[in-house]
């Protein structure tokens, strides 16, 4: 079981990587908990600058725009 | 994680050789259509039932002529901006601007606003990773003010539609006043006017990113994505500038423009900005009202207070600033900005 954080205040964006984690995980058949942070200072305290921004069990593997598919897949199955 | 060939294209894309046939075959044809402008749009005029030299006449000339060169102008900056901000990141930025002497930081920050790709829906996150990483506020505020003030969307509209040197002139002062403003905003000590609860913030771990390995192929799809993102999100706001800017054109008596916005008139400046602050469009609404504008007479100053004012400070940003500042510092950012672009449009209304 898979803990992803997606930071994002709520941009379209934002939510693109949303069903984009989702999506990746089922492709995958991995169960994964995806866990949307729209907080902006739980954002800023992630060190995420620019969003959205992914962290897979809590470590930070992306910022600053809807993910490559492909990428995605390899922070999920890592 | 896994081990990944070379190839990280995704499977349902473009293979990599046909993006490097498709841009440049894009390119060319974006230049013919370009070069065809005039031409077209005395074609789409004569189809209107109106005499040319009609007030009716003159704006639709205006709208028709501009729209197309605006939206292939936009389309060319965006994905060229896009493609080159690839190259740099706020995490990027950041680590550049922590290291600085202050002093070395206000231009350098002006400098990395223009190139930093950023949405202004990230303004909290990005602004707290500057200040607790150490750069000092005013830094900062150079910055986030340089960013959309000097622009490079702004700056290719300026040079299409008005001329290369009100462009440069645009350049140099937008770049300057975002400097001095940050310099002179971190010269008053405005660090206790932040929200409490960014005072108390400690520098926590800022994200150590791993730096993702980008090729060729990915800055370009990020110049597309940019494109399709930017331009499906503004092309009603140039709609409407251009609108604004063909009934200027069109109806607006020169003697009129000459009275209210003319360079005898010093309180147009001041009226300038004041109008302009609360307006909400961006870059690409508002360079074709300026066009119109200068067209008509108005003096150059006036004319660049308001559009600075228009494009550096914006109410909708002040909402989100409203969360790490309060009310105080925003009033203070806003008086020193406007006073920048106040000083920026005598200057040119007493010089020329």
């Amino acid at each position: 079981m898979k803990t992803v954080k997606v930071y994002g205040p709520g941009c379209k964006r934002c939510e693109t990587t949303e069903a984009m984690v989702k999506e990746a995980a089922q492709k995958l058949g991995l169960d994964v908990e995806v866990e949307k942070v729209t907080d902006q200072k739980s954002i800023a305290m992630a060190g995420v600058m620019s969003t959205p921004g992914i962290a897979v069990d809590g470590k930070l593997v992306h910022a600053g725009g809807v993910p490559d598919a492909v990428k995605l897949e390899g922070w999920l199955s890592a | 994680m896994t081990t990944e060939t070379h190839d990280t294209s995704t499977p349902r894309g473009l293979p990599d050789w046909a993006w490097y046939a498709c841009v440049p075959l894009a390119a060319i044809i974006w230049w013919a259509l370009y070069n065809q402008l005039i031409p077209f749009s005395e074609w789409a005029t004569s189809l209107f039932p109106v005499a040319r030299n009609s007030h009716t006449g003159e704006a639709i000339v205006f709208f028709i002529y501009d729209v197309p060169k605006v939206l292939l102008l936009l389309t060319g900056i965006v994905f060229v901006t896009g493609v080159l901000r690839s190259w740099f990141s706020p995490e990027k930025t950041r680590a550049i601007l922590a290291g600085k002497r202050e002093i070395l930081g206000y231009p350098l920050a002006a400098l990395l606003g223009v190139f930093t790709p950023f949405c202004s829906c990230s303004s909290v996150p990005l602004f707290i990773g500057f200040v607790s990483a150490g750069i000092p506020l005013g830094v900062t505020f150079s910055f986030l003010i340089a960013g959309p003030l000097v622009g490079p969307v702004g700056l290719g509209l300026l040079y299409g539609l008005v001329g290369w040197q009100i462009a440069t002139i645009y350049l140099v002062f937008g770049f300057t006043i975002a400097t001095v403003a940050g310099f002179v905003l971190g010269r008053m000590g405005l660090e206790r006017y932040l929200q409490d609860w960014v005072r108390e913030l400690n520098a926590g771990p800022v994200g150590d990113l791993p730096e993702e390995q980008l090729t060729l192929v990915d800055r370009l799809k990020i110049g597309i994505d940019q494109v399709r993102e930017i331009v499906g999100k503004v092309w009603i706001w140039v709609l409407v500038g251009i609108g604004i800017g063909a009934a200027i054109h069109g109806y607006v008596p020169e003697a009129m423009m000459l009275r209210i916005m003319g360079g005898e008139a010093w309180w147009s400046v001041p009226a300038a900005v004041v109008v302009g602050v609360p307006m909400y469009t961006n870059a690409a609404g508002v360079i074709p009202i300026v066009e119109a504008l200068l067209g008509k007479g108005a003096a150059l100053g006036t004319t660049l207070a308001f559009m600075m004012s228009v494009i550096a400070l914006s109410l909708p940003e002040m909402i989100i600033l409203k969360q790490v500042l309060t009310y105080r510092l925003i009033a203070i950012f806003i008086a020193v900005v406007s006073a920048g672009i106040l000083a920026t449009g005598f200057f040119f209304n007493i010089i020329l």
